[in-house]
């Protein structure tokens, strides 16, 4: 797998989330975002999920209001790709609680994180839905308590342990990505 | 909303971001972005220190302001700040920050590195996996070069954590594809290698991309990995799906993980070990048997799952092409697949079959599938689909099925989508030339492509034509009744017109015989073409007209009537112009034999590879496009470019020569001056130029800032050139002076010199361009060369010592001045004729100054008017990546880009 870049884009083709595995200029960014974001908008629904732009392939899926699309060599596995996108939505979808494009514009610092932790490199760093969490978890249980000495490592595991599963029990659910209904965001009170 | 309830939230950030979400208009939101970016700026500014959350809080700010498309042009060092920062969150978004927005201010990426080194050493599994994070998502030259000992360090150490292995690993790959040079193999690839044993699976998930790309470098190096491999993959593929806990993915065990190792595989030959190759085997037959298995699950995750890891195994099986009883298998199984209804899985069955209809063992069984391909292309209503539906019937086509192949393709392209036209004349016209049993069949099929798809069908393709209808003395009587017919039509296109004026010019008096095509029929159905058609054809068809007063004496007066027409004699355009007036005149004064010499058949070409499939392979890029002589795939599946690039190039230039009369050539050759001549960076003689008539050759002197240049014209005919002059212009900061003019005659077979004096007032890069112009037998001739003035021409060489350079290398450490480049080397890597090019060049070796003596290191002057400017130079070569890395510090930063674009296009 040599996963070139990530986009995430609404159907309005406005930007969500950008990855790039190798490095290009800003202006090159901008150009194949624009094109491919046309390119993909442009496809009817129940065309298939791949296609060859420029000297890459490109692997897309749409959930709900956002589009999910990657790019990857000539020799990689496209099935694998839709499965990566889909493990990265299911991801979203269990930390957010069920996610919608809002969560993603409005935290979108955290949507980056759980990528770092997911992929990296352009490669699958972590495949398991139960390790990625709580790396991210424990991460988030750090948050603002000071970590004066490098000595804590130790016990971070214990305090993770702890840590009750207040997720749902994993299921056979493809994760519905709600088209976002609520528009206020009483949630930025707390 | 528990991310928010769980996270730290920052309320400034979230107002922003509802703020600009409310934004009626662009302007309104760029006028909110543009007030955001004051106050932010102004608080950096702010003489009140900023606590941590502020600083946060407004660099994620400035994230989100650059995510949305505007630049950040400061913020960085706040952002540099919380990396050190004792809370988590803060060093996260510092971290994000420089991840996203990499800054290559030298000052900054010191501290950045610091922070990640402190990072690093901290032995928190968390810190050092944002730090790893961070140099994997930067990927910098810098980067690599101060992390790129410790990483595999870390990567192998019995203490590190799990986690921290898998983004050490990874971050190792990333370095690794940005600058291989500067990973170095050593005593821990062994330990690499062992981490496929590894209980943790999301550790072998990792490691297992970091072994193949590094495989793929040094396959020696990592040759035990094969035998690991297998045998973690027999494991999952004979595990009960449950077995791997949450490394299962909806029923299938461990996908990804299967995937690279078989993707690991590839970098292999078949193992030679018979117990490892059939329990390879097996696991590969347990992979196809799966497919057969009822379902474990209805979601497409399933089957996605299942089928990835399938497709991966014929791509191995494919890759290995040695047990024609997998290919068939597999070949049966994608068979399947072309009815799915699935769409995802008909594409990629007919992008598989592909592969496997150019090996020998199943392209038998892959032919067994064309009525389904052809259906596809048929009925499939996504043109990405139908796209691999042409390229698999184009892989599967030989002798036995290429007619029908052709014309199911042919007939395709009637309605076939604008975007894929020209490559499928391409294809159709390959097949047809390399399939055709009789000529006949050719020349149809490539009429009825341009009448169809005439638009699409390049130069090339009706090159072509011509060229084998002149071959080919059986087809070319065929080939004129054919245009003949064709051009009846009353609307044709023009390419058909072309081929027309062509073949009938040439071999119209075979269909002469028969009245309904008699010379003057001929004539008058070209020529009621004539006034439709752009210059370059009605030039075309004059040359045919002039042929055919060669060909049939009775049509010379119809002609001559034509030709002496104003619309011809005082045609607008002057190509036109002169063949009219020429013709004409040749018509008139010469004698019956020598119109018959000048007018001659054209004598046939010589045989060449079609430049056509040349242009497909440069349309789809080599990899894609399965060879069709080529039984077997290289293993890397890569061809070689430059030699079929070279290929096509002499071979266009061949076909534009000898089509030179029918082609329009406004007055005379004007060779445009090409791109900058890196032959002559490092030698100052030799022939610059050549054409049939002229050469035109150099010796050159320099010194300092002055150089002389001796410019030789020889004359390659017989014949005189008349009105020969020079002249030369160029920048303004490189004068040149022309000392004396030549005779405005040469004689045949002589040669003449002239002198050229230059002098570089700055530095420079444009090279200046000499233009000459004659007459030669009527025909006025424009040239135009670059001359190979370069500005390592005015180099001094330099010798110093050891420390000296040292110092002075230190003292040109600014960021600008440094410029690097790596490269891979295009000339077989000989030290000695790397030294002979770099003196050359101009600099002196200093030997001894690199601890490496394979290393060059070099130093001079560059001279000019104005300014004196000191050059130090260091090329390693690295001989096992075949690549060169050259580093260049000058005082001046464009001469350092220049001197690096020049010397770096030598190895």
């Amino acid at each position: 797998m040599k996963m070139q870049f990530m986009l995430l884009f609404s159907r309005q083709g406005k930007l969500r989330l950008q990855k790039w595995y190798v490095p290009l200029s800003d202006k090159e960014k901008k150009k194949i975002t624009r094109e491919l974001v046309q390119t993909v908008l442009a496809r009817k629904p129940k065309m298939c999920s791949f296609l060859e732009w420029r000297d890459l392939k490109i692997v897309y899926k749409r959930y709900a209001s956002l589009y999910f699309c990657c790019a990857i060599e000539d020799q990689d596995n496209e099935l694998i790709t839709l499965e990566i996108i889909h493990r990265y939505v299911e991801l979203l979808d269990k930390y957010f609680g069920s996610v919608c494009e809002l969560d993603i514009i409005f935290n979108f610092e955290k949507a980056y994180f759980i990528l770092d932790e997911f992929l990296l490199g352009g490669e699958a760093q972590e495949t398991s839905k139960k390790n990625v969490l709580k790396a991210i978890e424990q991460a988030d249980l750090l948050q603002e308590t000071p970590v004066p000495h490098p000595d804590l490592s130790g016990s971070l595991d214990s305090w993770v342990d702890t840590l009750k599963d207040f997720h749902r029990p994993s299921s056979d659910q493809l994760p519905a990505m709600h088209i976002f209904v609520h528009v206020t965001f009483i949630f930025w009170g707390r | 909303m528990p991310a928010v309830s769980k996270g730290d939230g920052m309320r400034g950030l979230a107002v922003f971001i509802s703020d600009i979400r409310n934004c009626k208009s662009k302007e309104a939101e760029v006028k909110r972005i543009n007030k955001e970016l004051a106050n932010i700026r102004s608080k950096f500014k702010g003489d009140k220190a900023l606590d941590g959350y502020s600083k946060k809080k407004y660099v994620c700010k400035l994230l989100f302001i650059f995510l949305l498309g505007h630049d950040i042009d400061f913020g960085h060092m706040e952002a540099v700040n919380l990396l050190s920062s004792n809370k988590y969150t803060e060093k996260q978004i510092g971290y994000l920050f420089i991840s996203v927005l990499v800054n290559s201010n030298s000052d900054l990426i010191r501290l950045i590195n610091n922070a990640i080194r402190n990072d690093l050493a901290s032995r928190n599994p968390t810190f050092m996996n944002l730090a790893l994070h961070c140099i994997a998502n930067v990927g910098s030259r810098e980067m690599a070069e101060a992390f790129v000992s410790d990483i595999p360090r870390i990567l192998v150490a019995g203490e590190t954590m799990d986690s921290v292995k898998q983004s050490a690993a990874l971050c190792l790959l990333r370095l690794n594809r940005t600058s291989p040079d500067l990973v170095p193999m050593g005593e821990w690839t062994a330990r690499v290698v062992h981490l496929l044993n590894d209980q943790h699976l999301g550790v072998v998930t990792a490691a297992t991309s970091l072994i193949t790309t590094l495989a793929q470098k040094s396959p020696e190096d990592f040759k035990t990995s094969v035998v690991l491999a297998v045998a973690r993959l027999s494991r999952i593929v004979t595990s009960a799906a449950i077995d791997l806990q949450d490394y299962t993915y909806y029923f299938v065990a461990a996908p990804w993980l299967s995937v690279k190792l078989l993707r690991l595989l590839q970098c292999y030959p078949p193992p030679e070990d018979a117990a490892l190759r059939s329990r390879l085997t097996e696991c590969l037959e347990t992979i196809l048997n799966k497919v057969q298995e009822p379902p474990k699950s209805k979601k497409v995750q399933h089957s996605n799952a299942k089928n990835a890891v399938l497709f991966e195994a014929i791509a191995l099986i494919i890759h290995h092409d040695s047990e024609p009883n997998l290919l068939v298998r597999a070949c049966n199984q994608l068979g399947q697949f072309l009815q799915h209804r699935e769409t995802n899985l008909r594409y990629l069955a007919l992008e598989s079959m592909c592969l496997l209809a150019s090996s020998e063992f199943s392209h038998e069984a892959v032919k067994t599938h064309i009525e389904t391909v052809i259906n596809a292309l048929k009925t499939e209503r996504d043109v990405s689909v139908r796209q691999r539906a042409v390229d698999l019937l184009y892989a599967m086509c030989d002798r036995s099925n290429s007619k029908q192949i052709v014309a199911e393709m042919l007939s395709y392209l009637e309605t076939a989508d604008y975007s894929i036209r020209e490559e499928i004349v391409l294809k159709v016209a390959i097949l047809a030339e390399k399939y055709a049993v009789d000529y006949t069949w050719y020349v149809d099929t490539i009429l009825n492509l341009i009448r169809i798809a005439g638009d699409y069908v390049s130069e090339e393709v009706w090159y072509r034509v011509i060229q084998i209808v002149i071959n080919r003395d059986d087809v070319q009587g065929y080939a004129a009744k054919t245009v003949f017919e064709a051009l009846q039509a009353p609307a044709c296109h023009e390419n058909l017109v072309k081929v027309g004026g062509y073949i009938l010019g040439e071999f119209g008096n075979l269909i002469a015989g028969d009245p309904r095509s008699s010379p003057l029929v001929q004539f008058n159905l070209l020529h009621s073409k004539f006034h439709l058609c752009s210059v370059p054809t009605r030039a075309l068809l004059l040359s045919a007209y002039i042929k055919f007063i060669n060909l049939f004496p009775e049509v010379k007066g119809t002609i001559q009537d034509v030709l002496r027409s104003d619309s011809q004699l005082r045609n607008a355009d002057v190509e036109l112009q002169q063949r009219a007036v020429e013709y004409l005149r040749l018509s008139c004064i010469a004698s019956t034999d020598i119109l018959a010499t000048v007018l001659e058949e054209m004598p046939p070409f010589p045989e060449r590879e079609s430049s056509i499939l040349a242009k497909l392979k440069k349309k789809k890029g080599s990899s894609k496009l399965p060879d069709l002589d080529d039984v077997r795939r290289s293993v890397n599946g890569s061809t070689d470019h430059a030699e079929n690039t070279e290929a096509t190039e002499t071979s266009v230039s061949n076909t534009v020569l000898a089509f030179s009369l029918y082609r329009t050539e406004p007055t005379g050759i004007i060779t445009l001056p090409c791109d900058d001549d890196f032959r002559f960076v490092c030698k100052n003689n030799g022939v610059i130029y050549e054409n049939q008539l002229l050469q035109i050759g150099l010796k050159s002197e320099y010194r300092q800032n002055l150089g002389r240049m001796y410019v030789f014209y020889g004359n390659k005919t017989s014949t005189q050139f008349l009105s020969f002059s020079s002249a030369v212009t160029s920048s303004d900061i490189l004068k040149t002076h022309i000392l004396q003019t030549v005779d405005p005659m040469i004689e045949g077979g002589a040669q003449v010199q002239q002198i050229l004096n230059i002098e570089c007032l700055s530095d420079f890069s444009d090279a200046p361009v000499l233009s000459i112009q004659f007459r030669y037998g009527g025909t006025l001739q424009n040239i135009a060369v670059k001359l190979p003035v370069m500005l390592n021409k005015f180099f001094q060489p330099t010798e110093m010592t050891s420390q000296d350079f040292f110092q002075r290398w230190k003292q040109l450490g600014a960021p600008r001045q440094e410029v690097q480049k790596i490269f891979k080397a295009q000339h077989q890597m000989d030290s000695d004729v790397a030294k002979a090019k770099l003196l050359g060049f101009g600099v002196a070796l200093l030997d001894g100054v690199d601890p490496n003596p394979a290393n060059f290191v070099g130093a001079g002057i560059v001279h000019s008017k104005t300014t004196q400017v000191g050059c130090l130079l260091r090329l390693e070569p690295n001989t096992q990546a075949q690549m060169y890395r050259l580093t260049l510090r000058t005082s001046k930063d464009s001469v350092s880009q220049r001197l690096c674009e020049l010397l770096s296009d030598q190895f």
